[in-house]
């Protein structure tokens, strides 16, 4: 959905539902997933409907994902750092 | 670094107005501390901007001069010793001075004599139908990884709404090569006699005017499709955005498109200031709230002011002036200038502030928010993104009595979610007062508890108060 005008100066390596993806470092969370193509972060509770980052300026709370072990963090105000482990909350279940 | 636990002024906010008032107050001798967000200072006006000169100069060009204005802003800021603290995230900031402040996982208490709150402006949501759908954001959230990342859309975009914005963000996109699959304007061709009555005084602002008037021609001259007076946008797709369909002309047209971005203006970020319980009142014009300020950006508790767009929406010069006034004020009250001192200061500021203020009356009147975009017609349309609460459920729950936005989000969920209501709350408003014939003010705000930003049960057990 994205591409950069510049090759990144420095990269890091971060894991995504366990794959490893080189990414920008200084990159939030949300920009570096953006920027290799992972359009959907999470599915909203209610009808497990696929969302994404929506305002990138932490008000949407649609970039939700689990951030090495902690859940519903914001991935678009948190910054990646090499050897963190993200996890996309895609596969939970709609409540009955 | 250890991090403080006390200051004479505290400014939450690291935007044009946070840096002004920071740097005006560390000169006055202020013990200043700044919290921001984000991990470095520019506000999302200027996000970025010391990467961006440091290691992407070539992308200057593309953003533009108003964004390398901010480079002064910084350095200055930078420069004059006021204590700054980044990736601090406030969760809490109350009448009597404290906040509540994450940063690293770990949060404290820290006590301030004065509290500036500078959090600036949000996009106003868009609740279009597929809003909801991976590849569907904000226009600022592109202009956002612009500035912070250099990434810029690789599919065909559609931009679609009112505001100023959507022709920088469209200009910046021809620049760097974007492929605009088109922008649908739903206001009609700019009313021009309403806007030369406004022009003698928005001539005081007449650089700021050419440069609209410069994108424009950016856009007519790269080919841009641009359609004005689109109405009835719907996003499509399954999973993710494929299209979007529109009436224009009297005739519905679908153009396939891989992002859409969305832009119906900006309003204040009131998030932290509603938490306080200052008070706050309803711009009519502009629809939004906004903190109640007096000159030097005062609010109606002693201790905490609020200035920039988190104010009312002024723009980023009249957010330094605004801040450079509020630090003014806060030397008064600390005691380390009298009122005449801080009077003889301000006029350099309240001309630009005049300056801003014309401008602004124009800009109101061109691009007033779209009525159609401020509150979804179709029933199933989604309000509340988080618990997914449909017009047709909130008009359910005004029908069975609710006409207040607190007790229809008691009976629907509705801004119960992550997001505490901000995307929702600007449209449930709209949604009651339309069924019930009101002024969106009526209905009123969500009740904002804290904390603000979510914070673990861990971090909150260990806090030491």
């Amino acid at each position: 959905m994205f591409r950069r005008l510049h090759e990144p100066s420095a990269t890091v390596t971060v894991y995504l539902d366990d794959a490893p993806l080189r990414v920008a470092a200084g990159d939030t969370v949300a920009a570096a997933l953006l920027g290799v193509g992972v359009a959907v972060f999470r599915a909203a509770p209610r009808h497990g409907s696929p969302r994404g980052p929506h305002c990138m300026i932490g008000n949407c709370y649609e970039c939700l994902v689990e951030i090495d072990g902690m859940p519903y963090r914001q991935a678009c105000l948190t910054t990646v750092a090499d050897g963190m482990r993200i996890r996309r909350p895609i596969e939970r279940e709609a409540p009955p | 670094m250890t991090l403080r636990t006390a200051c004479e002024l505290a400014i939450i906010g690291g935007g044009p107005a946070g840096m002004a008032a920071a740097t005006q107050a560390s000169a006055l001798g202020i013990d200043t501390l700044v919290l921001d967000e984000q991990p470095a200072p520019g506000g999302q006006i200027h996000r970025g901007i010391e990467t961006v000169q440091a290691t992407r100069a070539a992308d200057m060009r593309i953003l533009g001069e108003d964004y390398a204005e901010g480079a002064v802003l910084t350095a200055t800021f930078r420069a004059s010793g006021a204590a700054y603290e980044p990736g601090s995230v406030v969760w809490q900031a109350l009448e009597d001075g404290r906040i509540g402040v994450s940063c690293d996982g770990a949060s404290r208490m820290l006590t301030a004599r004065r509290i500036l709150i500078t959090t600036g402006a949000m996009e106003r949501p868009v609740p279009l139908p597929g809003w909801t759908l991976p590849g569907v954001m904000g226009a600022g959230a592109a202009q956002t990884l612009l500035k912070a990342s250099g990434m810029v859309p690789d599919v065909p975009v559609a931009i679609i709404g009112t505001g100023p914005l959507i022709y920088l963000i469209a200009a910046q996109f021809v620049r760097a090569g974007v492929q605009i699959a088109a922008v649908l304007l739903t206001a009609p061709e700019v009313g021009m006699a309403d806007a030369i009555k406004l022009l003698p005084g928005a001539m005081r602002s007449g650089r700021t005017l050419l440069k609209g008037l410069a994108w424009r021609s950016e856009l007519r001259s790269a080919g841009v499709r641009m359609l004005h007076g689109v109405s009835r946008p719907v996003i499509e797709g399954a999973g993710q955005v494929e299209s979007v369909s529109y009436t224009h002309g009297g005739v519905r047209h679908r153009t396939p498109v891989g992002l859409v971005l969305l832009h119906n203006g900006v309003i204040p970020n009131t998030q932290l200031s509603l938490a306080t319980r200052c008070k706050h009142e309803w711009d009519a014009r502009q629809q939004y709230w906004r903190p109640q300020t007096d000159e030097w950006s005062a609010t109606s508790h002693a201790r905490i002011a609020v200035a920039g767009d988190g104010a009312g929406i002024m723009g980023a010069r009249a957010a330094a002036s605004q801040g450079r006034m509020a630090a003014l004020d806060a030397a008064v009250r600390l005691g380390k200038i009298d009122a005449a001192r801080r009077d003889a200061m301000v006029s350099d500021d309240r001309a630009e502030l005049e300056r801003q203020h014309a401008l602004r009356e124009m800009l109101d009147r061109l691009f007033q928010p779209a009525q159609e975009l401020l509150a979804p017609t179709g029933i199933g349309g989604v309000v509340c993104r988080c618990e997914d609460v449909t017009v047709s459920e909130l008009e359910d729950a005004v029908e069975k009595g609710c006409t207040d936005v607190n007790r229809v989000k008691a009976f629907t969920r509705c801004g119960m979610g992550p997001c505490q209501g901000r995307m929702c709350g600007p449209t449930v408003a709209q949604v009651i007062a339309r069924k019930l014939g009101q002024t969106p003010d009526v209905p009123g705000q969500f009740r904002i508890r804290l904390p603000v930003r979510p914070i673990s049960l861990a971090e909150l057990a260990e806090l030491q108060t």
